[in-house]
């Protein structure tokens, strides 16, 4: 099965090539393939299909990339609207160390 | 200031009394040997550290179950800390998982024949990647669970394997940085570990990649059709009893008449949300979700209206109709946009994209739907 993109031309993925010393810790963390490695340096080569987990821009020693980073939740983005949860997700630990929410989402 | 003042105790209390717990949290370096799927126990420098098998039995894939109908799934854990599998010596690799109990059982059952170490991270009972995505699977727990788990001393290189799916929370380079340990990134699912470890630490170009196919989306549909069935309840309850009372005939005759049709048509839409969603997810048209579950809800509508065999000659019936083509595409369209979390592709720039628009659509269709609805039984 092809890899599913979601929405265009929506990500806040940026790289900046001139920071970049071509080390390749990027193409091993993406999980969808977002970068492909230069002679020199790494380029993206499917920007769209970037979901902003943030693990390339953790793990850049070089910070040559950036992204705001964080999960493509709608429950949790409905959440916190509604300032419930502490706007997590399902996943999300309360203040008090004990489950949150028991919302089917992400876990 | 005079506010700050009197705010602050209060607020260095909690502080306080988070610290303690978590104080008392990194103390406890060795994981309880009394835990259920402990089959034994190996001495170490580090003191007597749980022994696993990689070896599921019925209880473990029991509790797996449970978790995906969302029974005890808040709770299902592991103590973190370091365990040994099979009989590690201090040569021996070092995995490092959470203390979801799901993710440390696809572990060690995906390392059968092979010993090593596993080093679970405290995420709260959360799985590898949705903590990493928190931080909770983080470069800080990991870097305070090395010294706490006293791994240093049990085995003698430095050297540890975390799941792909780790990175969003670890940076490997601090990492190194602070404690000496070499982070290297394994492959996406547990399954491809024994290839990677085999191939000397290299992952093929598919392992690193994260689908999303079928068996995964199949697993995700309990949790969500438990979620969606508690509205349902209450929902569906509102709308038999207004078309019991509020239609022109008896009680069940108006049932007869729309009530267990409007039950039914609920039960379709969320069906349509939480279960045709995902399994047909990379088949729907539209990138956004909230487009593929108006169109499954259009398409429930359309069925369910050729079955009833509608008279639309009448205004109260048209009225009905039109209003079950707006609630159930509403219905639909809002489940399937909460599915966005469980997928392994959504962004979250993405997500607030197709909320600005989506969310109002399906709370207008929904709100415009109902009151049509209601109108029609009143007026008939």
């Amino acid at each position: 099965m092809n890899n599913p993109v979601y929405l265009k031309d929506v990500v806040t993925l940026q790289l900046d090539e001139n920071k970049c010393t071509g080390c390749g810790m990027c193409l091993d963390v993406c999980p969808h393939e977002v970068f492909k490695m230069n002679s020199r340096h790494v380029e993206k080569q499917n920007r769209d299909a970037c979901m902003e987990c943030g693990a390339c821009s953790q793990n850049c020693p070089a910070s040559a990339i950036s992204v705001q980073s964080g999960v493509g939740c709608a429950n949790a983005l409905i959440n916190a609207m509604l300032g419930r949860n502490g706007g997590e997700c399902c996943c999300g630990p309360a203040d008090n160390g004990k489950a949150a929410n028991d919302k089917g989402c992400c876990c | 200031m005079g506010k700050d003042k009197f705010e602050l105790p209060v607020i260095q209390e909690k502080t306080s009394c988070r610290c303690s717990t978590a104080a008392a949290e990194s103390q406890k370096t060795i994981p309880d040997l009394n835990q259920s799927f402990v089959s034994g126990f190996v001495d170490t420098p580090s003191g007597r550290l749980p022994q696993v098998s990689s070896v599921l039995v019925w209880p473990d894939r029991w509790g797996s179950i449970k978790a995906r109908w969302g029974v005890g799934r808040m709770d299902y854990s592991v103590n973190p800390g370091l365990y040994a599998l099979g009989t590690p010596d201090n040569n021996s690799l070092v995995f490092v998982s959470a203390n979801y109990k799901m993710s440390f059982d696809r572990l060690r059952q995906a390392l059968a024949g092979r010993s090593g170490w596993i080093l679970v991270l405290d995420t709260k009972g959360i799985n590898v990647w949705c903590a990493a995505g928190k931080g909770t699977f983080g470069t800080e727990e990991l870097v305070k669970r090395i010294e706490s788990s006293g791994l240093k001393k049990v085995v003698n290189h430095r050297k540890l394997i975390l799941p792909q799916l780790g990175a969003p929370g670890i940076a490997a380079h601090k990492v190194k940085q602070i404690s000496g340990f070499n982070v290297h990134y394994g492959p996406i699912r547990a399954e491809d570990l024994p290839v990677y470890l085999d191939a000397g630490f290299k992952a093929t170009a598919q392992m690193r990649i994260k689908t999303f196919p079928l068996k995964e989306r199949a697993v995700l549909i309990p949790i969500e059709l438990v979620e969606a069935m508690k509205a349902f309840l209450i929902i569906a309850s509102v709308f038999f009893i207004i078309s019991g009372i509020g239609g022109p005939l008896g009680f069940w005759a108006n049932e007869g008449s729309s009530g267990f049709f409007a039950v039914l048509s609920l039960l379709c839409a969320i069906i349509g949300g939480a279960v045709l969603n995902p399994l047909l997810l990379p088949y729907l048209p539209g990138r956004a979700f909230s487009i593929k579950g108006f169109s499954i809800g259009i398409v429930i509508a359309l069925i369910l209206l050729c079955l009833r065999d509608i008279n639309l000659s009448a205004w109260s019936e048209r009225a009905e109709a039109l209003a079950w083509f707006l609630i159930i595409p509403a219905m639909s369209g809002y489940l399937a946009m909460n599915f966005t979390g469980c997928s392994t592709y959504t962004s979250l720039s993405g997500v607030k994209r197709e909320m600005r628009w989506a969310l109002p659509l399906e709370i207008v269709c929904g709100s415009v739907g109902v009151i049509m609805w209601i109108g029609a039984i009143l007026i008939a």
